[in-house]
């Protein structure tokens, strides 16, 4: 232990740890614009500096390394002013539109300039011009709003192996930019979103869908139908003030009916219809000699990632479509045909915890005859930005169920919004689909977690199984090194783009921290624990869809309607 | 106060204020771009350097204004620079001009207050006149002028409007028997 003085108070620290890891634990706080948590530290924004005895100038506290005996004053008038000068200086090139901004009273740069109390224009000269991107399906660009903290270009390229954007000319003049500055559309986004997560002020957002819906819902010609992700109960709550990882499924069903969608549909039924086909493609590979090993295919930004970067490994993909792109598939035939109602009057819409979902739905393989199977998405965050539109006061509401044909769902479905949730509930089905016997153990435990890499070997009925589980794109990438350089013992991989998996996705409420992304993965754990139904094979209403409409997994409707195919793809960058 | 360590020798010709522009102007391109103080800052001490370097005509809307503060806030801003910026680049930018408001600060002040420039430096700055007594009323200065500046009969002693005077001196150029004269 390493002693230092602080605000004149003696405090402990860990030898070689910074400064400000050492401050936050002490109770005090000091702001930062570039600090990430996990990654090495940037020292770009200067706002976290402070006054050390015996040094010059005023010292990064997120570099610099603690010695013994150090002093330290964080908040001495010198420190103070150079803060207040330095977001001073940012709003001397940021738009005076906080009013109009998406990010209003969720924006960093705002609550700083609160908190040291700026309350004049003290610097004003020259602004720069920028361009706004909206070529992307997912995330608009807005350069203007950008204070250049660097912590999306380090996002892309340092968690998701990307590197998309990144800092383009110099001095006054930088900018964070694509590939020779051309569209997002066209670089090698993969619209994860996690930029979005990350952007301390408004220069990143999501391309919101609103307004397509509300048209929707006002239009007494279409059936407007809705589905949720299984992510998206246990974090909407978080917007409207509740602890994080507080489930309201029930009421969010309520509010969605409210809302005016005529059906509610749970994307976690397809998630289980997911499994049904993901479980039985397994056991086919492996009993058939197919390609191993098999990579989870429900994440879209990794699957345009896959395409752009490895595109050597896309056979090893499933073909299954993604749970958001299956039930957007049934209602546009099954329930279509069930309700006689023509696919080109219904209009589907799913919440998503993810941006790169509006990018799947607008994949031209995702639709039959020139009518899309999911027409919008919304992120959570638009999703909470409708109820507030609507005045709709959570609390009244009495929970509700999702609608028939697609009416219930395993808590196996529910766990896909945490890493390793699809890889649990694969591996239930798939251990009954081999062997006629349920897991005696239904949870596990190796691959559930927050890790980044997660690897396990099963035994079923003498076959041993090696299964691994990466979420970050980075970490993702780790372990395709490792099977292109010749790793035989792995049979299923599960990957998902966001670290943590779909409860950390880009889509949903900014601002959660570690501990939040936390418990909302343990909320959906602890919906699987008190769970009745908890293998996808179980749930009844599969077995009635495969009966009476699919006919069995792997089938020729479930080829036509619930399988895709992949495709190297070139992009700018 | 800058530079590689090598001496340089001035003399009352050289305006301090337009010497610790010329560095601002300097440094703010060689900024890379990475750390707010230097990017922003920078940027900043050099527009506050151009506006007490110019003369009132040139200033527009919130012009007046914004000199004022920027006399105000320069040395603040001075300070938070050279104290937090990432490298040496930063660091060290901001010296320049401390170092001349230390030392020569008279000459910012004429700027400021009288908006002169002792030197004759400061382009914006001079005041141009024509002796009458010298003037031989040739017309050539006001046949030069870009913008008309110049009035006068021929065979008379001309005059110069000094509010549509731009200080670009090609009055004083062209004069013959040095009638026009700076201040």
């Amino acid at each position: 232990m390493v002693t230092i003085e602080v605000n004149n108070r003696t405090v402990e620290a860990k030898p070689g740890e910074m400064l400000l890891s050492t401050l936050r634990r002490a109770g005090i706080k000091v702001p930062t614009m570039c600090n990430i948590d996990g990654l090495p530290p940037s020292g770009a924004c200067r706002m976290c500096v402070v006054e050390v005895e015996g040094r010059p100038g005023l010292q990064p506290s997120c570099a610099l390394p603690v010695t013994e005996g150090m002093k330290v004053q964080t908040h001495s008038p010198r420190a103070v002013r150079a803060r207040k000068t330095i977001v001073e200086l940012l709003l001397a090139n940021h738009p005076d539109d906080c009013l109009y901004c998406v990010r209003n009273n969720q924006c960093e740069l705002q609550n700083l300039a609160g908190e040291l109390g700026v309350r004049e224009r003290r610097y004003t000269g020259q602004r720069e011009e920028y361009h706004l991107d909206l070529s992307s399906p997912s995330i608009v660009r807005d350069p203007a709003k950008c204070i250049l903290c660097g912590k999306c270009v380090r996002v892309c390229a340092e968690i998701q192996n990307v590197a998309s954007i990144d800092f383009v000319g110099r001095g006054s003049h930088s900018r964070v930019g694509t590939a020779f500055e051309q569209g997002l559309n066209v670089s090698s986004c993969i619209n994860c979103g996690q930029c979005v997560m990350i952007c301390p002020t408004g220069a990143l957002r999501e391309k919101s869908a609103l307004k397509e819906v509300f048209e929707a819902i006002l239009d007494p010609e279409r059936v407007v139908v809705v589905q949720h992700a299984p992510a998206v109960s246990v974090s909407l709550a978080e917007e409207f003030g509740l602890r994080p990882g507080t489930d309201i499924n029930g009421v969010m069903v309520a509010a969605l009916r409210r809302l005016g969608f005529d059906r509610v549909f749970d994307t976690s039924f397809s998630a289980d219809l997911t499994i049904m086909e993901e479980a039985s493609e397994l056991v086919d590979r492996i009993k058939n000699g197919g390609k191993l090993p098999m990579m989870t295919s429900c994440s879209p930004g990794w699957i345009k990632f896959v395409e752009q970067f490895y595109p050597d490994m896309i056979e090893n993909l499933s073909t299954c479509k993604s749970p958001q792109q299956m039930l957007g598939a049934l209602i546009k035939s099954l329930f279509a045909e069930r309700e006689g109602i023509d696919p080109s009057r219904i209009f589907s819409v799913s919440i998503m915890p993810c941006t790169a979902k509006k990018f799947e739905a607008g994949r031209p393989e995702m639709g039959r005859h020139g009518i899309a199977d999911v027409d919008a998405v919304l992120t959570t965050r638009e999703l909470a930005r409708m109820i507030r539109l609507e005045g709709i006061d959570l609390q009244s509401l009495t929970p509700s169920e999702a609608d028939n044909p697609f009416g219930q769902r395993s808590t196996a479905g529910k766990l896909f919004g945490a890493t390793g949730g699809v890889m649990e509930a694969a591996v239930r089905t798939a251990h009954y689909l081999l062997t006629g016997r349920e897991l005696a153990e239904l949870k596990v435990q190796p691959i559930r977690g927050m890790k980044g890499v997660k690897k396990a070997k099963l035994k079923i009925d003498g076959l041993e199984i090696g299964i691994a589980v990466a979420s970050g794109l980075g970490n993702a990438a780790e372990l395709l090194e490792e099977v292109r350089a010749g790793r035989q013992d792995l049979h299923f991989i599960e990957i998902m783009t966001c670290s943590g998996g779909c409860v950390a996705g880009g889509g949903q409420p900014i601002g959660a921290d570690a501990a939040a992304v936390r418990a909302r993965m343990q909320a959906l754990y602890n919906i699987d624990r008190s769970g009745t139904l908890r293998t996808s094979h179980s749930n009844p209403d599969i077995k009635r869809v495969y009966e009476e409409y699919l006919g069995e997994p792997l089938g020729e409707k479930s080829h036509h309607l619930l399988h895709t195919h992949y495709a190297k793809r070139e992009v700018v960058g | 106060m800058m530079g590689s360590g090598g001496l340089v020798v001035m003399d009352e010709d050289t305006c301090m204020v337009d010497l610790a522009k010329f560095f601002m102007d300097f440094i703010q391109r060689e900024s890379c771009g990475k750390c707010i103080p230097c990017r922003e800052g920078t940027r900043r001490m050099l527009e506050i350097l151009e506006r007490i370097t110019q003369a009132r005509r040139s200033e527009t809307g919130t012009g007046a204004l914004e000199r004022f503060k920027g006399v105000m806030y320069l040395t603040r801003l001075a300070e938070v620079i050279k104290d937090t910026s990432l490298c040496g680049l930063g660091q060290t930018a901001p010296n320049p001009v401390l170092s001349t408001l230390r030392w020569f600060r008279n000459e910012y002040e004429e700027h400021i207050f009288h908006r002169r420039c002792p030197a004759g430096a400061c382009r914006e700055l001079l005041h141009f006149r024509i002796d009458p007594d010298l003037c031989k009323g040739c017309t050539l200065c006001a046949k030069k002028c870009p913008t008309q500046a110049i009035m006068g009969a021929p065979k008379s002693p001309h005059y110069i409007i000094t509010d549509k005077c731009i200080g670009c001196g090609t009055c004083l150029e062209v004069c013959r028997p040095k009638a026009v004269i700076v201040d």
